[in-house]
């Protein structure tokens, strides 16, 4: 379904940003279902470093919304422990980059727990975090390393483009018995977007948006460059029509709303602000290869970070930083 | 009540059988490893029966545990189904984890057992998880993360007892020191001499015992159990213990000698809580001797259940990932299906 549907659906909408957004979601979710909390550092009084969860605690208290001691590996673990023994704990790492630390307990306890114990427990863990350069925050509060929970069996992962995403897809997250990351691009929480006000909207894991429909090329993009290439394709309308799919889902992904827009527009541009090398362009080729290989009509091309880390001076920033424009000269590349 | 306890003749005796089926697990569990009948690794607990024993009679039915690399005591002494764990360890459909797991996982959260675990440190987290879920909704149980002397060296495991220290939560910490991790004497991976003085530094008990005797064990855990009931959270209760068998199975153990190991074995947990039973005249020695005998017979119908148990067909690999199975899995599900279980086969 195309995204402009979805919110066509909804009886009910508002104008809001990605963070209020989020924010709703958990509200609601915490208003639904007793089971659930929310846990990590400083997301009580404090709000949350990046303001997500602000009002939250004093609305629901210190039972429903806990402070952990600074210890990642800790309170992922607890968490997944909880997740385990019939709660539903909503545990905020505060930067992607923190997840080294807790590493341990997401790969081997929390990935593996389901299927090692022959399927006889549940891991409702819903694990919520920021990524992404752009604020001049240099390598270790920059990172985006969705591709490395994407890749990891036992795991999901979201990623979403707009606002009405970033409430489905946080709801999806903590109503799913899966354990489910939902990464937060730190650059679009000021985003604002139409939301659907009902509160039972929820983008199901695994489903692609259209965002914008096109004739003649396809940008696959996530996070902040889903806005971003929305903005390339309309300063191109007059040459050009391109398709602006989401993907809102990196694992499960929905590679059928992708090679069906391929085999449309017969071209394709990956926009995703990771790295590189070995992740999720590398993974969104591939199956677009596999599926619509003889629909292509150019070169697939690729934009993200290169190989680096995202360094703190702002024109180092900006130069390794991937946005509209890089997905501008891709689509002028093989149109 | 518990399954067992001590302060009762049919508990203390029901106390005895399950370490006596320890043992005999274990020591048939060697054998059949040796065999090359049982794939993988193993880690034996003999020698450390009073441990898990003495811990799981201090707990009601539903308390939750989360074990070690060395699991298949605590899964005894927990109540789990030797049939079940052999079957596991065989790598058989009919195991507790569908031979998804093997020796170094068995799990039955029903039972209230976690898993054993395979990560040295990774299960301290996942009791203070469990503490967290019992207080978040007001029940009844506690939660006891078992780990080893070389696992109090771990950074996660300072992290989650601090976390169920500073939260209150209903959990006690195991400290089984067995003396060695992996090949390592305890004296070179720590400073202080008893392991609970770390206790100190969260502002919780911390209390060292006998490892060899059970009552001291669950005289130990009945403590840290109410303490933590009553809402003053954790406690660490070291248990010096002794690990007979190596490592793992296979093991040549050129980091220590046989007299220690005999030195050890004077103070036996099984044979210590048999003569006194035998003192105090509620065992005789031809009880002792029919019960080891039924323990054999219950570990031989094990073994005879478990190689008799049908292996897992091929397309069970694919299940029991995800409460949802995405289409990425599917399409190995449904293909292995369509091979009518054939082993091995195309991957795409």
């Amino acid at each position: 379904m195309t995204a402009q549907a979805e919110i066509e659906r909804a009886e009910e909408t508002e104008t809001m940003t990605v963070r209020e957004a989020i924010r709703m979601a958990l509200r609601e979710e915490l208003q639904r279902d007793e089971d659930v909390y929310l846990m990590g550092e400083d997301v009580g009084k404090f709000g949350g470093v990046l303001e997500v969860t602000g009002g939250l605690w004093e609305e629901f208290g210190d039972e429903r919304v806990r402070d952990t001691p600074i210890s990642e590996a800790g309170f992922i673990g607890a968490a997944t422990g909880a997740a385990a023994t019939g709660t539903r704990p909503v545990a905020e790492l505060m930067f992607s980059d923190f997840m080294g630390v807790s590493m341990e307990q997401i790969m081997n306890q929390m990935a593996k727990m389901r299927y090692m114990f022959g399927g006889k427990t549940e891991m409702p863990v819903t694990v919520r975090t920021t990524e992404g350069g752009g604020m001049g925050a240099a390598s270790q509060h920059s990172g985006t390393v969705h591709a490395w929970i994407a890749h990891f069996p036992g795991l999901k992962a979201v990623a979403p483009g707009t606002a009405a995403a970033a409430k489905g897809l946080t709801k999806a997250a903590v109503r799913s018995n899966d354990p489910v990351f939902v990464f937060e691009n730190k650059m679009i929480y000021e985003q604002q977007g139409e939301v659907p006000t009902d509160e039972e909207f929820t983008v199901p894991l695994g489903e692609a948006a259209v965002e914008r429909e096109g004739e003649d090329v396809t940008v696959v993009a996530t996070q902040r460059l889903v806005g971003e290439s929305l903005q390339t394709a309309d300063s191109l309308a007059d040459d050009v029509s391109v398709e602006v799919i989401d993907v809102r889902s990196l694992y499960p992904l929905d590679t059928e709303t992708i090679a069906d827009s391929v085999r449309k527009t017969g071209r394709l541009v990956v926009a995703d602000e990771s790295p590189l090398s070995y992740g999720v362009h590398a993974e969104i080729v591939s199956r677009v290869q596999e599926e619509a290989f003889f629909s292509l009509d150019a070169p697939i091309q690729r934009i993200g970070t290169p190989d680096t880390h995202m360094p703190f001076s702002p024109p180092l920033e900006q130069e390794v930083l991937p946005d509209g424009d890089d997905v501008r000269e891709a689509i002028k590349l093989i149109t | 009540m518990a399954d067992y306890t001590l302060e009762t003749e049919e508990g203390r005796r029901e106390a005895l059988r399950r370490m006596l089926t320890i043992r005999e697990f274990d020591s048939t569990a060697g054998d059949y490893f040796a065999d090359g009948e049982i794939p993988g690794f193993v880690h034996l607990y003999i020698g450390e029966e009073a441990v898990g024993v003495g811990a799981c009679a201090a707990l009601e039915p539903d308390d939750y545990i989360a074990s070690t690399h060395r699991g298949h005591g605590h899964c005894i002494a927990k109540g789990l189904d030797p049939k079940l764990m052999m079957a596991e360890l065989f790598g058989k459909q009919d195991g507790y984890c569908n031979g998804k797991g093997g020796s170094m996982h068995i799990a039955d959260v029903d039972s209230g057992m976690l898993g054993a675990n395979g990560i040295v440190g990774a299960g301290p987290p996942l009791a203070t998880g469990a503490a967290l879920s019992i207080d978040y909704d007001d029940r009844e149980q506690v939660a006891v993360g078992f780990l080893g002397d070389g696992a109090v060296a771990q950074g996660q495991v300072h992290e989650a007892i601090n976390l169920a220290a500073t939260w209150d939560l209903p959990a006690v910490f195991v400290v089984e020191n067995n003396r060695y991790g992996e090949g390592t004497p305890v004296e070179e991976q720590h400073n202080v001499d008893d392991l609970s003085d770390t206790a100190g530094a969260y502002d919780i008990p911390g209390v060292t015992v006998d490892g060899m005797d059970v009552t001291a064990v669950a005289e130990a855990i009945e403590e840290a159990r109410k303490h933590a009931r009553a809402g003053d959270g954790p406690t660490i209760v070291e248990a010096e213990t002794y690990r007979y068998r190596g490592h793992y199975e296979g093991d040549e153990q050129p980091y220590r000698d046989e007299d220690e190991i005999e030195k050890w074995k004077e103070q036996d947990p099984i044979d210590r809580f048999s003569d006194l039973l035998i003192d105090r005249g509620e065992l005789t020695e031809e009880e002792l001797e029919e019960l080891r005998t039924e323990i054999e017979a219950e570990i031989e119908e094990a073994i005879e259940y478990a190689q008799d148990a049908p292996l897992p067909d091929p397309s069970e690999a694919y299940e029991d990932m995800f409460a949802e199975m995405p289409p990425e899995i599917e399409r190995f599900a449904s293909q292995a299906r369509a091979d009518g279980g054939s082993l091995g086969g195309d991957r795409r």
